[in-house]
């Protein structure tokens, strides 16, 4: 068997230890630079922490591993996030972190496949579920059992593209895919201003098995990503609702959280937050 | 009641003309990929809805497990084909130039060029070479895809080289642009042709006056230079079937040779073939008097090709005036 940290049965504590390590992992990324996609970061650790240590088949050691899970994050900007679960799931050195968002890093602002771990190029929103939809159909030819997992957030729905993928998804009847909506409610204007909801029904009506859940409850999520797993001719889609933040309850309670800037005066207390909640 | 044209009616699937007295092939490029997919299991088709106006057809018969239609979603073609590619195909995707280039221009570039995708493009009725109208006429896809790094391009003359080229670009690494000759496409080039991804091609020798040509304008301009001999004048024919990379050295050893240049090409006279020509010869020096023959600036009507090409100045009379009278 190949090496893999998928843990045999889900612990619920354990993930929530993991996620909280996710987020602490985050806010340290932050400490000095004072700024960064912060709220969307801890709004998605839980899910980050359910699939990496509990659903995902994958080898740190083999980033290239043919019979991987994928894992591709739509949302670029969210590559604190992502960089974090690396560096805990054995892609990234920890050590390596603190380059987020520095000149010259691997680990910059918005993902590209440069970095270990990293499946596409992000930045640009509405790209990621098409080329799940895409690997998701590689993988079927090769007859290989490996499946697709694809992050993409409420604000990106706004993208035509996410839809013309939608119906491909459905089309092809890629089973072995799954997408993680993660509907935070913002953008970067503020809140999601197009009428994008009902979200859930929308899936439903494109073809897609679909669940709505609160993405902050580690034990929903791990119970959607099992009911995930059935082959019965569909794509999934998990609406996750989380909220922005989550964890650092000044943060959550910041009506502009699209991008957040973290003073150091600040950011001390905000990290006490983050214990305090977890305590 | 407004005037028309004695150039016949339009035809919107891209046929081309000229093909009098000319041998043709039907559908190079979809029975060269069905070939090509029996001998590599690694390749796999898409279109957007265009597989038959793209010749795919036949790649989809011989392996239907390894083909996709995904609709009319130009964005969805280019993200699957790119999916596709990072599980180790090399997917082929079809459908019209100006769909893919304008309405798919970030996922070419990004899931594609940037992500160094094995997508191969093949994209339908490049130029004057479709009949509806501004909506449906690719007049500036070479100047809006050269702008992206690490993207090959390329467009083919012929059905000789067009099949060429359709194995070419399996070993191309990365994302490619091709423009795509469908129907019954003439086979103008000599049989000992080969296709070199990233050379130009000498195909004629001549004196005073040389033509650089991409596409299938370089037939017209095979075509004009053998016209133009019965009013003495020799002309040299270059084809550049690569526009990017585009074969500098090439370009400049043969213009240097000239004493005029005369550059054709299926496209706007901005951003494609001329420019391209201009600023390698600015930059190395070698500065000739220059004849652009492409489409200015513009909207172009519906139309038959003759009648199109007629009145906007690519057709065979234009070539042969630049030749013989140099206007």
């Amino acid at each position: 068997m190949p090496a893999t940290t998928t843990l045999p049965a889900p612990d619920v504590a354990a993930l929530e230890d993991r996620a909280h390590a996710l987020r602490r992992s985050m806010m340290e990324m932050t400490r000095g630079k004072g700024e960064g996609y912060i709220a969307q970061g801890l709004g998605i650790a839980d899910c980050l922490a359910a699939l990496y240590f509990h659903e995902l088949r994958y080898d740190p050691a083999r980033p290239d591993w043919p019979d991987r899970d994928r894992f591709l994050l739509s949302t670029g900007h969210y590559s604190i996030a992502m960089y974090a679960v690396l560096a805990e799931a054995g892609y990234l050195d920890p050590d390596e972190l603190p380059t987020y968002g520095l000149n010259g890093s691997r680990l910059p602002m918005s993902t590209f496949d440069v970095t270990p771990g990293v499946e596409i190029v992000g930045g640009s929103l509405g790209h990621g579920l098409g080329q799940a939809v895409g690997m998701a159909l590689g993988l079927r030819i090769d007859g290989r059992d490996s499946r697709v997992f694809c992050e993409l957030s409420d604000g990106e729905l706004d993208e035509g593209s996410t839809w013309e993928a939608a119906m491909g998804g459905a089309t092809f009847g890629c089973d072995n895919l799954v997408a993680l909506i993660d509907c935070n409610g913002i953008q970067a204007d503020g809140p999601v201003t197009v009428a994008i909801e009902p979200v859930a029904d929308k899936f439903t009506a494109f073809g897609w098995d679909t669940q709505e859940i609160d993405g902050n409850d580690m034990a929903a999520l791990v119970a959607a990503l099992e009911a995930a797993r059935s082959r019965d001719g569909k794509p999934k889609a998990i609406v996750l609702r989380t909220t922005p933040g989550f964890g650092v309850p000044t943060l959550m309670g910041r009506p502009r959280a699209h991008f957040v800037r973290v003073g150091d005066d600040e950011w001390a207390d905000f990290m006490a937050e983050l214990e305090a909640d977890r305590g | 009641m407004a005037e028309t044209s004695v150039f016949g009616q339009t035809r919107g699937m891209g046929e081309l003309i000229d093909l009098d007295g000319k041998e043709t092939d039907l559908a190079p490029f979809g029975n060269e990929l069905a070939e090509l997919g029996r001998e590599r299991p690694e390749i796999v088709g898409l279109t957007a809805d265009m597989g038959r106006y793209s010749d795919i057809l036949p790649f989809r018969d011989a392996h239907p497990d390894r083909f996709f239609n995904v609709g009319m979603a130009e964005q969805n073609l280019v993200m699957a084909a790119a999916g596709l590619a990072k599980t180790g195909k090399i997917a082929y995707c079809t459908t019209y130039s100006v769909f893919v280039t304008r309405r798919a221009y970030d996922f070419v570039a990004i899931a594609g060029a940037h992500s160094k995708a094995d997508v191969k493009i093949f994209a339908g009725m490049p130029g004057l070479t479709n009949g509806y109208g501004a909506t449906h006429q690719a007049t500036e896809d070479l100047n809006m895809m050269r702008g992206i790094a690490d993207l090959t391009i390329i467009d083919p003359c012929d059905a000789t080289e067009l099949r060429q080229v359709v194995r070419a670009v399996a070993d191309i690494p990365g994302t490619v642009y091709v423009r795509l000759l469908r129907g019954k496409v003439p086979i103008e080039l000599p049989p000992d042709y080969r296709f070199v991804p990233g050379r130009a091609a000498l195909l004629r020798d001549g004196t005073g006056v040389g033509v650089i040509s991409t596409g299938y304008m370089t037939a017209r301009a095979l075509d004009a230079a053998r016209a133009s001999l019965s009013s003495g004048v020799d002309a040299g024919v270059l084809h550049v079937p690569t526009i990017k990379p585009f074969d500098t050295a090439a370009v400049v050893e043969f213009a240097s040779r000239f004493d005029r240049i005369v550059v054709a090409e299926n496209h706007k006279k901005t951003g494609g073939l001329a420019s391209l020509v201009t600023e390698a010869l600015y930059d190395a020096g070698v500065l000739r008097p220059m004849i652009r023959i492409g489409l200015d600036d513009g909207f172009f009507e519906c139309g038959s090709q003759e009648y199109l090409e007629a009145k906007y100045g690519v057709d065979l009379p234009r070539v042969v005036r630049a030749l013989v009278d140099g206007t």
